[in-house]
């Protein structure tokens, strides 16, 4: 596989801090993600995820590199990249569902407005908005219901990739569960490709078919891409029962805790800053929080996975 | 007492400083000694002519009352229906006024959505804003050499600061993420100013355009005392002229009225564009 659905190729932001001085938040960050994965990316602040989110989007430059989707460079934003940010960015003005049909208007110009309508309506609904609510303006809804319809808006779209923006970030952990339920719910039915910033580890994986995990800033990088071996569908309350539960998530908190501190600012050899793949399968049961282990499971994921290692180099060269 | 609400406490006590107010004009109006209690000398020196004073509330009632109930009458050019004095000052006000939005509003959005256009057009609007509307009048009736038109110039010119302020304030101030909502579902930049920036910044901008229906309204008074003619404005100075300070307290209080109705009418229109986020 040459070339993914979308590939973030050798992208480098640096921004001028004062006098010709130069902030480098990232460099040479380059990943790939396959049509229909759900990815989610977790850093600590200042990582430069939502730089690179909004790369993705077309709504920022990076200094270099670029991103290929479907075979085309991305340049500024499109109908084809669907956003659903932190804040929700609904119009104060307009009701829940016209802020829905305000994006189904755009994506469909020759659409009737029954057509529009009914569209929307339906996404709504199966973001659990139905009846009088939808008509409510943002500023009577509450926030978990201002995200469904921000989250209805992005995917009544049907945009190739679907980018949120740490979508619950500002949600009590109640809300939370079930917006992610629903998430998953309407995510399942589309096979849409979504990206997903976070700071939340258990959100993670639930979610995700990968974890990337990126080093702090500066000179940020996507050092590992964690797979999530725990079969879909996922019930919140069921994959902790799995077998790599834990060992995942000591994995990604230890990663966080620790080693993304450790790794920050490693400058990688030309042609390696592929994140590096880890696979827990069922020989690693245990919570993986050792550098030992860690590298146990990788070794064990370049002995197992013959196609992670085509895809990269550095298991590839390790292989070889 | 206590169990009135609070608007029936205010409306109370805003009759009782209404009657209180009218009871110390009444009372504070000298009264005409008679003739028969002046002493010699100061008949002499001639005190019992009478006096010209203050007319007193019950006179303007009268006035008022008189001139409502006939507002368009038409004897001449001197004398008029305060009907057709207030249409004439709202037909220069209003003109002048839209032909300023007409071109504060693109111009505020352009300032509003462009810092090179800011930085270029502010040093003009800084120097321009504090002049005094009516000194642009002489050079209005010399370029425009029309009385009338001078006037909704001068309305032009003093309404069209605080539209084009607020206004660019306004677009400036449009929140990012809305923008980029309008961006990444591919909007162009006319449909975005129509569809995502004008109703943002529309609360914004109706409080510039209330700011300078209220300048207008101000302004338009003292322009058409200068120009004369027709108009609210010119009908005070008109009775001054006449003595007729009845005429003079009557038309204050309609001047008074009819501002509040334009600031009302674009506190409604406030209203209709709020929303809260």
């Amino acid at each position: 596989m040459a070339h993914s659905f979308l590939s973030i190729e050798n992208l480098t932001q640096r921004f001028t801090t004062g006098k010709s001085e130069e902030l480098t938040v990232f460099e040479d960050v380059t990943f790939g993600i396959e049509k229909g994965e759900f990815v989610c990316i977790l850093g600590h602040s200042g990582c430069g995820k939502s730089t690179i989110m909004n790369i993705l989007a077309g709504l920022a430059e990076p200094t270099s590199g670029g991103v290929v989707m479907d075979g085309k460079e991305v340049s500024g934003p499109s109908l084809d990249r669907g956003v659903v940010f932190q804040n929700y960015s609904l119009m104060p003005w307009l009701s829940a569902l016209k802020n829905v049909t305000f994006g189904v208007a755009a994506r469909h110009p020759d659409w009737s407005k029954a057509q529009v309508v009914e569209h929307s309506t339906k996404f709504l609904a199966m973001v659990g908005l139905e009846g009088d609510a939808i008509h409510r303006k943002p500023s009577q809804l509450s926030g978990g219901m201002r995200q469904r319809v921000s989250i209805a808006r992005a995917f009544a779209n049907h945009p190739k990739l679907l980018l949120l923006d740490e979508p619950f970030g500002a949600l009590d952990a109640l809300t939370r569960g079930t917006i992610q339920d629903e998430l998953l719910k309407i995510w399942g039915g589309t096979e849409q490709t979504v990206f997903m910033i976070t700071h939340d580890v258990d959100e993670a994986i639930l979610l995700a078919d990968r974890i990337l995990l990126m080093t702090n800033g500066p000179y940020a990088r996507v050092a590992e891409s964690v797979e999530i071996t725990i079969p879909r569908p996922r019930k919140r309350e069921e994959i902790i029962e799995h077998p790599h539960y834990y060992a995942i998530r000591n994995h990604l908190i230890h990663f966080l805790a620790t080693r993304s501190r450790e790794l920050a600012g490693q400058k990688v050899e030309e042609g390696f800053n592929k994140p590096q793949t880890v696979r827990f399968d069922g020989r690693q049961v245990a919570a993986g929080t050792e550098a030992a282990e860690i590298g146990a499971a990788e070794i064990g994921a370049a002995e197992n996975g013959a196609d992670e290692a085509a895809e990269n180099p550095k298991l590839r060269a390790v292989n070889e | 007492m206590d169990r009135l609400t609070t608007n029936q406490r205010a409306l109370l006590l805003s009759f009782i400083i209404l009657i209180a107010g009218l009871l110390l004009w009444e009372a504070a109006i000298p009264a005409q000694k008679a003739a028969s209690e002046l002493t010699e000398y100061e008949r002499l020196t001639g005190g019992g002519a009478p006096k010209a004073g203050v007319p007193p509330p019950s006179q303007v009632l009268q006035k008022a009352w008189e001139q409502l109930s006939n507002p368009f009458y038409d004897a001449g050019p001197n004398d008029k229906g305060i009907g057709i004095q207030v249409a004439w000052s709202l037909y220069r006000v209003l003109s002048g006024y839209f032909l300023a939005a007409l071109i504060a509003i693109p111009v505020g959005f352009l300032i509003g959505m462009s810092p090179v256009a800011h930085k270029a057009l502010n040093p003009f609007i800084q120097v321009l804003r504090p002049i005094s509307p009516l000194a642009w009048m002489p050079l209005a009736l010399f370029i425009i050499q029309d009385s009338n038109a001078s006037a909704v110039f001068v309305i032009f010119i003093c309404s069209i600061w605080p539209m084009l302020i607020n206004t660019a304030f306004g677009v400036a101030g449009v929140r990012q993420d809305w923008v980029n909502v309008a961006r990444t579902h591919e909007l162009g930049s006319f449909r975005t100013a129509l569809t995502v920036i004008l109703p943002a910044a529309a609360p914004t901008i109706i409080t510039g355009m209330r700011i300078s229906i209220g300048i207008a309204w101000l302004v338009i008074v003292a322009a058409e005392m200068l120009v004369g003619g027709t108009g609210i404005g010119y009908y005070v100075w008109n009775e001054w002229n006449n003595l007729d300070l009845t005429s003079v307290i009557f038309s204050i209080l309609v001047i008074g009225v009819v501002g509040m109705a334009l600031d009302a009418a674009f506190g409604m229109l406030q209203r209709a564009v709020a929303y809260a986020e």
